[in-house]
């Protein structure tokens, strides 16, 4: 009750922090549907206006961006193809086949819902929970996030798609991948012929924006005419109580997976995303639905997305460590008004946690409003003539890689994975194992060797951390079970097939 | 004298006042200052700070550019091929203008030659830190433990080149120990787990580290400068703690790309040195954990021949600790 009215309080103090709620989410979503500008860097455009700023605004102006574009990566992920941000990839499958199914107004409204929902249990848990929960983070050692990245990368098995050979080549095609860059751990360059550009390895957004959007277009430009749209199309339909029903169950995997998510930083928040989608196609009464436009398949990673949003905040404030780019640039925030986050925080800068606080509630309201009106002219903008429309989003989503850093070999290497998408898609090798592969390659990667030179090269170490222990146990299973039923599947069918015979 | 030939004339003699005019007129659009780390990070806030600052000096709006990859040389390599006219300057450290030389055998640039230098904006402190339930409590004592069984004690680090990196370099050959290092993504990732006691020891620049000190959930044996510092009055300087060779600390100056005329570089040096004696920016590089670096430092000589001390300074270490 008391921190109620301390941030009523806040509110009074600093009236700013209400248009810097609607303002961040407004630029954050603008930001975040644009293919290559990530939360971060749509975040830390931003930072030189905080200067002058009223302290408590500066945050709650950053940290609604965060939210804002967490939402906006999902715009384009459903209606084009190609998520907006890394953690919008799971969007794209379900999303982009309603929106070829003509339900694309749903989709968005699916999206909008869902990513509310996931932060008010994330603003929730930050503003009941920060201090004792902070230190979860500290619990997660190297050994808990290889169990965590693990468990990503388990999903391959499951969502391999028809051919679980395919899968498993595309998988390993995307950890290798990974590999490219500055060796975690010596500082040797692998794989980088001597080009500084590909010293700091090959960003996943590069790979799914050409895999995804660039291979698309492609496709459609071999393709007559563009499926014409029916009127709902053009409708933003938010889920009535029969779709909101059919939601939940995905929806509660999807907050408690991003929650956990959020206050682990390292683990990068693409898993999240991922971990909720495999979960809430597990759990689904339909799960042949998922990959060919359900709903569900929006709803677990987009709920996901909304709670880390607000968890991440969880061990950025409690301990003044930025686990993520996202958190770091808030951080920069709070040091560019001389405070540092951190244990004295919340007794040194009260009104300020409480102000963030504030403004997080008001960012919920912010992203209705305003995430509700923008879905318009964006549903307006994919229905032009198609020509139109693909010369825009090729044009769209080059500048957007280009600008993640200014540089002509990242669009050359965007067009390349087209190039390899398309290859793909011909071939009928599944794309997603791929992203996953390298989103969590080099996470994994660098985790699993820090882990071995901290325990001398045992690993044993893996057994001794109970998180890991339990994580690691609980992809095995994961890939067991996929299997099990994979090969059930196969004979199954090649049964039907003899009798067809 | 036909029209078009006077034109040329005039083109001509143009272009021979040009570079002065230039300078006298400079700045006369916004000027693009890279920051080579991503946005939040020391380097940007320190340039960030100073920047605002010059930017009401100059009359001209100094516009930060976060260009990171590949421990800073991506953003470093940009500015020292982008044109010298003084619309493009880089705030560079000891990583990107020292450090790099030892550590990238074809490093593309040379900081002492391919730049022109303005000033140094910051100076942070090093320090020697250990988890909370470490035996050592004094340096002394860490360092008796880290010579009598290297092996059983973990540094932990930032990532390769790092300053966090190189300064443990630095200590451990001063030591002559070479306990194994745990490379972390960035100091903040390598904090957590220094708190979570994953690891033992850490020699970082203190900024970030100051409230989890202050709360007793790392403690720091050694400052790696000559006098103790205001955020952390009760740590002893390494002079104090019985290791006076082990002197390093993290900064930050600012450079334009070599070729940029004299007037416009000593028109910066004097637009920064201003900003850095203003209280307001002063406060503001403190409350970071920044101190304002000595006025010889700030000089396009002293910066030079400081960074060239620098450069002898670490790259032995980097290349010796990179031979075993």
């Amino acid at each position: 009750m008391n921190e109620l009215m301390a941030m009523f309080g806040a509110v009074v103090a600093s009236p700013m922090i209400i248009p810097a709620a609607f303002g961040g989410i407004a630029w954050g979503i603008l930001g975040g549907a644009l293919p290559g500008i990530s939360p971060s860097i749509t975040m830390a455009l931003l930072l030189p206006f905080t200067y002058g700023a009223d302290p408590t605004a500066a945050v709650v102006l950053l940290a609604s961006t965060y939210l804002g574009a967490e939402y906006g990566g999902s715009i384009p992920a459903i209606l084009i193809r190609t998520p907006g941000t890394n953690s919008a990839a799971a969007t794209v499958i379900d999303g982009y086949a309603m929106k070829e199914q003509g339900k694309a107004g749903e989709a968005l409204g699916i999206s909008l819902y869902s990513t509310l929902l996931g932060s008010i249990f994330g603003v929730i848990l930050l503003i009941t929970l920060t201090q004792p929960l902070a230190n979860v983070a500290l619990a997660f050692q190297p050994t808990s996030y290889v169990g965590l990245g693990v468990l990503g990368l388990s999903v391959i098995a499951s969502l391999a798609g028809e051919s679980l050979i395919k899968g498993m080549m595309a998988g390993f095609i995307g950890l290798m991948i990974a590999t490219v860059g500055t060796d975690p751990v010596t500082g040797l360059n692998r794989f980088t012929f001597d080009d500084p550009e590909l010293l700091s390895g090959i960003p996943p957004i590069l790979v799914m924006v050409g895999i995804y959007a660039v291979a698309e277009l492609f496709e459609q430009s071999s393709q007559p005419g563009w499926r014409q749209t029916n009127s709902a199309d053009a409708s933003i339909k938010m889920p009535d109580a029969l779709m909101r029903a059919r939601l939940r169950v995905a929806q509660v995997i999807g907050a408690v997976i991003g929650f956990i998510e959020g206050l682990t930083p390292g683990g990068g928040g693409t898993i999240a995303a991922f971990l909720s989608y495999n979960e809430a196609k597990r759990w689904s009464k339909k799960p042949e639905e998922f990959g060919n436009g359900s709903p569900e398949g929006i709803a677990a990673p987009e709920t996901a997305n909304g709670a880390v949003s607000a968890t991440a905040l969880i061990p950025m404030l409690g301990l003044g460590i930025p686990g993520s780019n996202s958190a770091a640039v808030l951080l920069g925030g709070f040091l560019i008004h001389g405070m540092t986050p951190g244990p004295m925080l919340f007794t040194k800068h009260y009104d300020v946690v409480m102000g963030l606080y504030a403004g997080k509630v008001i960012s919920l309201f912010a992203l209705v409003i305003v995430g509700y009106l923008i879905l318009r002219p964006c549903i307006w903008l994919v229905n032009r003539p198609k020509h139109y429309l693909m010369a825009f989003i090729f044009a769209l989503v080059l500048s957007g890689v280009y600008a993640i850093h200014n540089s002509l070999f990242h669009v050359g290497i965007a067009l390349a994975f087209g190039v390899i998408g398309y290859g793909m898609k011909y071939f009928r090798i599944p794309t997603l194992p791929m992203v996953l592969g390298v989103v969590l390659g080099f996470m994994v990667e660098s985790n699993y060797r820090r882990a071995l030179v901290l325990s001398d090269g045992d690993h044993m170490t893996f057994t001794e951390d109970p998180i890991a222990a339990t994580l690691l146990a609980l992809a095995a299973i994961f890939i067991v079970i996929s299997l099990v039923r994979h090969f059930r599947d196969s004979l199954k069918s090649g049964k039907a097939e003899q009798k067809a015979a | 004298m036909s029209l078009s030939k006077r034109f040329a004339a005039c083109i001509l003699a143009a272009s021979l006042f040009a570079p002065t005019a230039f300078a006298q007129t400079y700045p006369s659009k916004s000027i693009t200052v890279i920051v080579p780390y991503a946005a939040g990070g020391n380097t940007d806030v320190v340039g960030r700070i100073v920047s605002e600052q010059m930017s009401k000096i100059l009359g001209q709006q100094l516009v930060i550019e976060n260009v990171g990859g590949a421990g800073g040389t991506t953003g470093s390599v940009r500015a020292a091929r982008a044109e010298p006219n003084g619309y493009t300057l880089i705030v560079g450290q000891m990583g990107t203008h020292a450090a790099s030389v030892g550590l990238y055998p074809k490093l593309a640039y040379d900081p002492v030659n391919d730049f022109e230098h303005i000033s140094q904006l910051s100076d942070t402190p090093i320090a020697v830190l250990v988890r909370k339930d470490f035996p050592a409590k004094t340096l002394g004592e860490l360092i008796a433990l880290l010579k009598a069984d290297p092996q059983k004690y973990n540094n932990g680090h930032g990532g390769v080149g790092s300053t966090s990196h190189v300064a443990c370099l630095f200590f451990t050959k001063l030591i002559d120990a070479r306990p194994p290092m745990v490379a972390y993504q960035g100091s903040g990732p390598a904090l957590n787990d220094l708190v979570s006691g994953q690891y033992d020891f850490l020699c970082d620049q203190i900024p970030h580290l100051v409230p989890q000190v202050r709360a007793g959930n790392i403690r720091a044996l050694g400052l790696a400068q000559m006098e103790r510092t205001a955020a952390l009055p009760d740590v002893p300087t390494t002079v104090e703690a019985g290791l006076p060779a082990y002197q390093a600390s993290g900064w930050n100056a600012m450079f334009a790309p070599k070729g940029t005329p004299r007037e416009i570089v000593e028109k910066l040096s004097a637009a920064a040195n201003q900003a850095l004696d203003d209280p307001a920016t002063r406060a503001k590089l403190e409350a970071i954990g920044a101190v304002i670096p000595r006025k010889e430092n700030r000089t396009p000589e002293g910066l030079k021949a400081f960074v060239a001390a620098e450069i002898a300074k670490w790259v032995p270490i980097v290349k010796d600790a990179a031979a075993k």
